[in-house]
């Protein structure tokens, strides 16, 4: 295996805590899974999330009952919490892919330990970000009209509107981590069809597992099809963001139109993703005693990361104000303006707070080797991408061309209650994924192993990405 | 070992259960790697190893054939590349046409995002499928999984299997090889 040299301090902390051997690594994963006996605090946090969860689904039932007039939309804002929530948890799904696909690709190693939970983020993140468009579509029943389908109505999806080309990004992107997630999950869920005790349990893995026997042949074309997908998700995750901000500069709201979205959008996603990994990781290592395999080099690589797109979002932060001034559009100057001294100033300037200054303690090797700290400050990075979502979409459109259909926008208790419930479905479903699949990919964890290392040369070799590509 | 004679005594015995092969267990990947390769390098065809983990050389030392799957991929890729083209083609030119101030209706620019996501949405299934359909998985059944300590292929064993059906098989003088490789709890697999 490729052990890639640490890229700062050759004394840093090791991305496996030496001293595991491939049983080690097996028995410790796949014990928190196989355990007979639930942990307390895993019934006190699940029974907490699902109650959250089932809030969520009286809101949902409400809202179908009486329709959006329940939330706060209105003319002018008519997106309001719906596309906050929509753009704020895809973009948070967005680090776990570029877990799982870049770093793969990149052959950061790192990544191992971190990917499986990660990916799992990713699609639960993705399933409440789909909640949010399909429930404030007014009549969600109809939302198959998105689909192109024969219909009796003659009628298709219009395909030059970016709100039909974001069903396709975002069903693609549920669908590619799917699959990519399933994959990885293999040859692990044959660990635990050998190692479960229960007949129910091993039928039940051995189903996921299909038969999964470690065959040489079957590794190879397996690590090519893993290869391919990464290659493959990789463009994807760039594009899903991309195409969500097409979301807004496709239209000619000022504040809205303008080329820097795209990548502005992407680092913003990878930045709040990396924000939630890191909210997730740090608890549940500590609670399983996982610090041997998510080490404070993984805390500080993420935290590293999260620094370097804090620059690249505090970048369009810059620019957006700048082009607003520049363009010598008076709207997209009064735009600019109205954010940072109108009605909604202090959002303003709490999301400079969160996503420019907070970030910068990442520059101190103290504070991004101290957990703690890290989960503080990763938490006011998640409030403070869900406030840039909210100014984006309210501020420009409170505010827009005419005085005369300027208006004030505020979620209501169900606004609240459905993007409250949403958080609560989210930790539940990641309660069930720790419970019951291995939260840390095993047979990648053993390839870190220093005994994987069959050939003991000292230069890296190809790595995972051996000839076939 | 030599000779259809030999060949015959890997014939089913019609009474018993069929044997598959005879399997041996070692410790290490490297220890894998390199009986793997003298294996082959002593003339045995229909050898497969078993490992908890992708063991890198494996491919080579097996003298596995490089997979079609990135050709399936890409097949996959222009499948859908093809299909959502064609899609929004039909729908914008010719089956719904929309008139938008006199802009052409087949406006290609516009149907590229969509053409780019059913590209990988395709190709990845293709990867999946694939992968899967090559692997000729689900495979619920398996004779090697008859072996006693085959469940710690998945956890820290490293498992080597020479077929019955290996033209060279010869169940003594294949146990008598396997012993020189340094592999231990030889056993013998029923089909």
């Amino acid at each position: 295996m490729s052990r890639l040299p640490p890229i700062d301090d050759p004394r840093s902390t090791e991305i496996l805590e030496p001293g595991h051997t491939f049983a080690s690594v097996t028995d410790k994963i796949s014990a928190i899974v196989l355990a007979k006996r639930t942990p307390r605090f895993w019934w006190v946090g699940f029974l907490f999330a699902f109650s959250v969860t089932l809030w969520l689904f009286a809101a949902i039932g409400y809202l179908l009952l009486k329709g959006i007039g329940i939330w706060g939309v209105d003319v002018p804002i008519g997106w309001g919490f719906a596309i906050v929530n929509f753009v704020w948890w895809i973009g948070i799904g967005h680090a776990g892919t570029l877990i799982s696909a870049i770093l793969l690709l990149l052959h950061q190693e790192w990544r191992t330990s971190i990917n499986r939970f990660a990916e799992a983020m990713t699609l639960f993140a993705v399933a409440q970000a789909g909640l949010f468009p399909l429930l404030h579509l007014g009549r969600p029943w109809l939302a198959y009209w998105l689909i192109p389908y024969p219909n009796t109505m003659a009628l298709w999806p219009q395909f030059r509107s970016p709100l039909v080309w974001d069903v396709f990004a975002v069903s693609t992107y549920a669908t590619v981590s799917l699959l990519f997630w399933y994959v990885g999950l293999i040859p692990d869920l044959a660990t635990l069809r050998d190692r479960a005790k229960r007949k129910f349990f091993q039928i039940l893995y051995g189903m996921g597992a299909l038969g999964w026997r470690g065959s040489a042949a079957h590794w190879h074309r397996y690590e090519v099809a893993y290869l391919l997908l990464a290659g493959l998700a990789t463009p994807l995750v760039v594009s899903v963001h991309t195409v969500v901000s097409f979301d807004f500069t496709i239209g000619i709201i000022p504040g809205w139109h303008a080329t820097i979205f795209p990548p502005y959008f992407v680092a913003g996603a990878i930045f709040d993703g990396f924000a939630m990994v890191l909210t997730l990781a740090i608890p549940l290592r500590a609670v399983y005693g996982l610090e041997g395999f998510i080490t404070l080099r993984h805390l500080q690589n993420m935290a590293k990361i999260m620094l370097a797109t804090g620059l690249i979002v505090a970048y369009g932060y810059m620019i957006e104000a700048f082009m607003g001034w520049y363009s010598g559009n008076v709207f997209e100057k009064y735009t600019v303006w109205n954010r940072i001294t109108g009605p909604y100033r202090h959002y303003y300037w709490a999301l400079i707070a969160c996503n420019i200054l907070t970030p910068q303690l990442l520059w101190f090797k103290r504070i991004r080797s101290t957990p703690w700290i890290l989960w503080c400050i990763a938490m006011v990075v998640n409030a403070g991408m869900w406030l840039e979502r909210f100014v984006i979409v309210v501020t420009s459109l409170h505010r827009d061309f005419l005085p005369s259909s300027w208006g004030m926008y505020a979620g209501t208790f169900w606004d609240w209650s459905t993007f409250i419930g949403t958080i609560g479905f989210f930790i539940a479903l990641i309660f069930l994924f720790i419970r019951f699949l291995p939260m840390i990919s095993i047979f990648e964890m053993r390839t870190l192993v220093p005994e994987a290392d069959v050939h003991g040369e000292p230069q890296p070799d190809p790595g995972r990405i051996e000839g076939e590509v | 070992m030599s000779g259809a004679a030999k060949a015959n005594e890997a014939m089913p015995n019609e009474r018993g259960p069929k044997l598959y092969g005879l399997i041996a267990e070692f410790d290490s990947p490297g220890d894998l790697l390199e009986a793997a390769s003298r294996t082959k390098a002593e003339g045995y065809r229909d050898v497969d190893t078993f490992s908890p983990f992708p063991i890198h050389g494996m491919d080579k030392a097996l003298g596995l054939r490089r997979t079609k799957l990135p050709l399936i991929v890409l097949v996959g890729g222009l499948t859908g590349l093809g299909t959502a083209l064609l899609m929004q083609w039909f729908s914008a030119a010719v089956h719904y046409p929309v008139n938008v101030g006199g802009r052409p209706f087949a406006s290609w620019p516009m149907f590229i995002p969509i053409t780019f996501e059913l590209t990988i949405l395709f190709a990845s299934f293709a990867a999946v499928l694939g992968m899967i359909g090559l692997n000729g998985l689900p495979m619920p059944y398996h004779p090697v999984f008859n072996a006693p300590r085959f469940a710690l292929a998945s956890r820290d064993r490293f498992f080597l299997c020479i077929e019955a059906r290996d033209p060279k098989f010869d169940r003594e003088s294949c146990r008598r090889f396997l012993e020189t490789l340094g592999a231990h709890d030889i056993a013998e697999v029923e089909e």
